[in-house]
């Protein structure tokens, strides 16, 4: 259903900053995981480097997306679907500061495995990274459009991205038994595994957070409370 | 029940349950019908000439428009207060103890002082006019007149009141106040609030209904109407995409 325009012109406006802030800082978070990984697969520092100086743009505009939210709540008071849409953006803000952060940990965590020979050939590396970033990508995209099909679909999959960790550590577990010399890296290895299942989990709350904005229905810790 | 001016049908089809001890606010563009449905409640609209109502208005199970209801007796029970509040030209104190003397409720003045002082302290106005009862309520700020008038309306222990807009002419510290005594007013009456101010609906009601073109769109409780409304027009109306 499209959206009707709001009467107040400024009010629109608001909403509509707020909305291109929340998905530029989604798409740079989503740029810096995608850079992270690519500073470990093809062994590239300065890459690395560039996701951590990154983050202070992602600190930013955290700041400035909740001033706005204030700023919104304060002056407009809004109420139903922009209420909603205001709270959503005060969460999800979170979820994409946190992507960051993870990305800088990842970022962090290949600048000192670039330094040590390779373990293993990274295959399962890629696939999960990419796993992690199409569900990212997936549940902004969700957000932009108010698709909650989108967002239940995002749900499902970061199951898959669990999977996906839980048998990269099995796998990294047999690297460690059989050459204790392995275990610095396997275990660095096994952190960024745990990160991108991180990438997982909070797209997995954007995702929950446009399903009450559509349907103001929250259904985050398996509730299904309909407001009200 | 549907409702005409003359040829002109203002109102299609409402149903709802006014609910007893509960808020209930009524909201919409103006023009939606809103005031009129609510004069309909205590037959106000029965001093507009050619007005029509078809179906039923009860007040605990008796139908409001029969032929047997007496209306200033209905009225007693279901009392209204306007947007201007409209103090007679007299003192405090007889702006109260009036509607005692019309309907002969007191005879001695004793008993006429005590229902003043509740009705005054239920209407949170007493210590703000407990040294100055005997004179002019037109010496009152216009707040303090808003709550004289819910006080006059009290002094005949109605069971339910009707309010139209009775804070859209005060200020924001009067608002509160009115906003404060109807929320403790409640306890002991059943109110019914027509208002322009949405967040006022939104802070003091229980229950709401929108109004749109005649029709109740939707009665919803009033959090849910708020956060997550089930209809479109409303959620277009109350986030301000309207018309």
């Amino acid at each position: 259903m499209p959206e009707r325009e709001h009467t107040s012109k400024s009010f629109e406006q608001q909403l509509r900053t707020l909305k291109d802030r929340l998905l530029l800082m989604g798409h740079h978070a989503e740029k810096m995981i995608a850079d992270a990984m690519h500073a470990l697969v093809e062994r590239r520092p300065s890459l690395a480097e560039e996701v951590i100086k990154s983050d202070d743009t992602l600190d930013q505009l955290e700041l400035e997306i909740d001033n706005l939210c204030y700023e919104i709540l304060a002056l407009e008071h809004p109420v139903a679907r922009d209420l909603r849409f205001v709270a959503t953006a005060l969460k999800i803000v979170r979820d994409i500061e946190r992507i960051g952060d993870i990305a800088v940990n990842i970022a962090e965590r290949s600048r000192e495995l670039i330094q040590e020979p390779v373990l293993k050939r990274l295959i399962d590396f890629p696939i999960m990274a990419d796993a992690a970033q199409r569900i990212l990508k997936d549940s902004l995209d969700a957000f932009v459009n108010s698709d909650a099909e989108l967002a239940e679909k995002v749900i499902r999959d970061d199951r898959l991205i669990d999977d996906l960790n839980e048998r990269m550590f099995r796998e990294l577990l047999t690297y460690m038994m059989e050459d204790t010399r392995y275990i610095s890296r396997a275990m660095k290895l096994i952190f960024i595994a745990k990160h991108l299942e991180r990438v997982g989990d909070h797209s997995s709350n954007i995702a929950e957070m446009v399903i009450f904005l559509v349907r103001g229905q929250d259904i985050r810790h398996g509730a299904r409370v309909d407001r009200g | 029940m549907n409702f005409f001016y003359g040829i002109q049908q203002a109102l299609f089809n409402i149903d709802l349950q006014i609910r007893k001890n509960l808020i209930t606010a009524l909201i919409g563009p103006s023009g939606c019908g809103k005031s009129t449905f609510l004069r309909s409640l205590n037959r106000m609209n029965d001093l507009i000439a050619g007005t029509r109502v078809e179906g039923r208005v009860e007040l605990d199970g008796e139908d409001v428009y029969s032929d047997q209801m007496d209306i200033i007796h209905l009225r007693r029970r279901v009392g209204m207060i306007f947007q201007r509040s409209n103090p007679f030209p007299m003192s405090i104190y007889d702006n109260v103890a009036y509607g005692l003397r019309v309907n002969r409720i007191t005879k001695n003045r004793f008993t006429t002082d005590e229902i003043v002082e509740k009705t005054l302290r239920g209407a949170a106005l007493w210590d703000e006019v407990k040294d100055r009862l005997s004179k002019s309520a037109m010496q009152l700020s216009g707040g303090q007149q808003q709550r004289l008038c819910i006080a006059r309306a009290l002094a005949v222990e109605p069971e339910v009141l009707l309010m139209d807009e009775p804070a859209s002419a005060l200020d924001p510290i009067s608002t509160a106040r009115i906003e404060e005594l109807i929320h403790e007013l409640k306890r002991d009456y059943t109110i019914v609030i027509v208002t322009h101010n949405m967040q006022q609906a939104a802070r003091v009601s229980d229950e709401t209904g929108f109004f749109l073109n005649g029709h109740m769109v939707e009665f919803s409780e009033t959090r849910r109407l708020f956060t997550a409304p089930r209809n479109r027009e409303t959620e277009d109306y109350i986030t301000g995409r309207f018309g």
